[in-house]
């Protein structure tokens, strides 16, 4: 083969695809973390308060998994958007008539719409971080311990309808994005085998519920009973 | 079974520079026994002797071994009936008075040459990248003298089964050759034959695959179902895995 000057690995339609799969599974582990780390709200005011307290004193390891993160949210969306635009002009002349040929494709409205419950994705993310890891600072003390009181801040954002079911929405498109992106990142790296595949695609159907289920229950459970 | 009229919504597209449209049609006295392609030789008559233009499509073996027969018809390539190519498509599938739509494979690597018939020989030079093996592999004696595990033997005749016809990339949402690519790359990677060239074959390949212009696959699984062979896109992500193999040197 004729040498490039660069690497073109990744920027082929398949080395793009893998770079797509590396972040978003990454991007699937923390988001599991991100849920399960939510759910010391449930707890109570100062467990949950501990917590965030304890990731937020990892100093320089927290900086490496935030860098780390921003990198793969950055190429995910980057490179979503510009396959996206690619395949558009893959078919300039559209079908006056195109439908699904049923099993064993797995099209559905999850994997057609990956492009934009990801814009609504990333533009929720520049809202949620705004609202809190960069929102307002209250403190408080728990045993002893001056700390970030983010506890009354979760129950004063979501003590309003429009934040609540914004939030609740937007979780939602969160599991419908993974319906189709957890078994597609496995298939996309080529880690598919007929004894699997199957059992990967529930995975990441089950992943995708319990994700949405996890992520709705805070707010809704502080917007009703708090 | 008798006879059926039917209404038919033809893509008419004069070359590749003009554009097209869809234009209506009846044809009569249309046998269930006849394949799809047969009834619209039955159509094809009838214009010429009106005098009009035929209707380009494209056909050969007539035998789904091929690979020449095209047409999306009612939205979906080779038609609704699974696992089925076009000239095996029986008209005993449709009703009488029903109206069928027929669209050309639309991708821009596989442009229209006229009315129905397009341009693949994109997959000509993507096979001409690598989907051979370049020895001399003598008389079929010489092909025994090689033992061959069944297993291998009957995926690599899996993936040899694709017939190039190109419905994948009609049928996929995003113009993708993956299907077809993933197969040609897949039947050599079970034998021993194809083991020498593997990296340059998968590397040059997908460069070419790219080079024509067809989409990212995003996994959505519709060519396999299109699919008149049934390839799996299990091939898809072997191809994945030889092309990993490939760029990790
Ligand atoms: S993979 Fe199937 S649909 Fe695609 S070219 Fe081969 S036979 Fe046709
Ligand atoms: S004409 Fe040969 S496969 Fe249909």
């Amino acid at each position: 083969m004729a040498s490039k000057p660069y690497d073109t690995t990744f920027l082929t339609t398949v080395g793009k695809k893998i770079v797509m799969a590396i972040t978003g599974l990454f991007l699937v582990i923390f988001v599991v973390e991100h849920m399960l780390g939510n759910l010391f709200f449930l707890v109570g005011a100062d467990a949950y308060n501990e917590y965030s307290h304890k990731l937020l004193s990892l100093g320089p390891l927290l900086w490496a998994i935030e860098i780390v993160l921003l990198a793969a949210f950055v190429f995910h969306a980057f490179y979503g958007i510009s396959i996206t635009l690619y395949n558009k002009s893959a078919r300039p002349e559209k079908y006056k008539q195109l439908r699904s040929a049923g099993k064993p494709s797995r099209k559905t409205i999850s994997s057609t719409t990956m492009i934009y419950t990801g814009l609504i994705l990333l533009i929720f993310l520049v809202i949620h971080l705004k609202s809190f890891k960069y929102g307002t600072y209250y403190s408080t003390v728990v045993n002893g311990v001056e700390m970030r009181d983010l506890h009354r801040l979760m129950v004063e954002k979501f003590s309003t309808p429009l934040y609540t079911f914004g939030y609740v929405a937007v979780m939602i498109l969160l599991g419908f994005h993974l319906r189709h992106g957890f078994w597609s990142a496995f298939q996309s790296l080529g880690a598919n085998h007929p004894r699997y595949s199957a059992g990967i695609y529930t995975l990441g159907v089950f992943i995708a519920i319990i994700l949405a289920i996890g992520f709705v229950a805070v707010p809704l459970w502080i917007y009703f009973t708090q | 079974m008798k006879n059926m009229t039917l209404k038919l919504l033809i893509w008419r597209q004069k070359d590749a520079n003009s554009p097209g449209e869809m234009v209506p049609y009846t044809v009569e006295n249309v046998s269930p026994h006849m394949s799809f392609l047969e009834m619209l030789d039955v159509l094809n008559e009838k214009i010429i002797k009106e005098g009009g233009d035929p209707i380009e499509f494209d056909n050969d073996c007539r035998e789904g071994i091929c690979g020449m027969c095209s047409l999306v018809i009612n939205g979906i390539p080779h038609g609704t009936q699974h696992r089925t190519a076009t000239c095996q498509l029986h008209m005993r599938h449709f009703k009488d008075g029903d109206t069928i739509t027929i669209e050309p494979f639309r991708a821009k690597p596989f442009p229209v040459i006229k009315d129905l018939a397009v341009d693949r020989s994109a997959f000509d030079r993507i096979i001409a990248k690598g989907g051979y093996i370049s020895v001399n592999t003598g008389s079929a004696p010489d092909a025994n003298s090689i033992p061959i595990s069944k297993e291998a033997a009957d995926l690599a005749m899996d993936a040899a089964e694709c017939i190039g016809c190109g419905a994948c990339v009609a049928a996929c949402p995003n113009a993708s050759a993956a299907l077809f690519v993933g197969a040609k790359i897949s039947q050599y990677t079970f034998l021993p034959q194809g083991k020498p060239e593997a990296k340059r074959r998968a590397l040059r390949m997908i460069e070419q695959m790219d080079a024509e212009g067809f989409g990212n696959c995003s996994n959505h699984g519709e060519c396999e179902a299109v699919c008149p062979k049934e390839i799996s896109i299990l091939n898809i992500a072997r191809m994945r895995r030889e092309f990993l193999k490939a760029a990790i040197r």
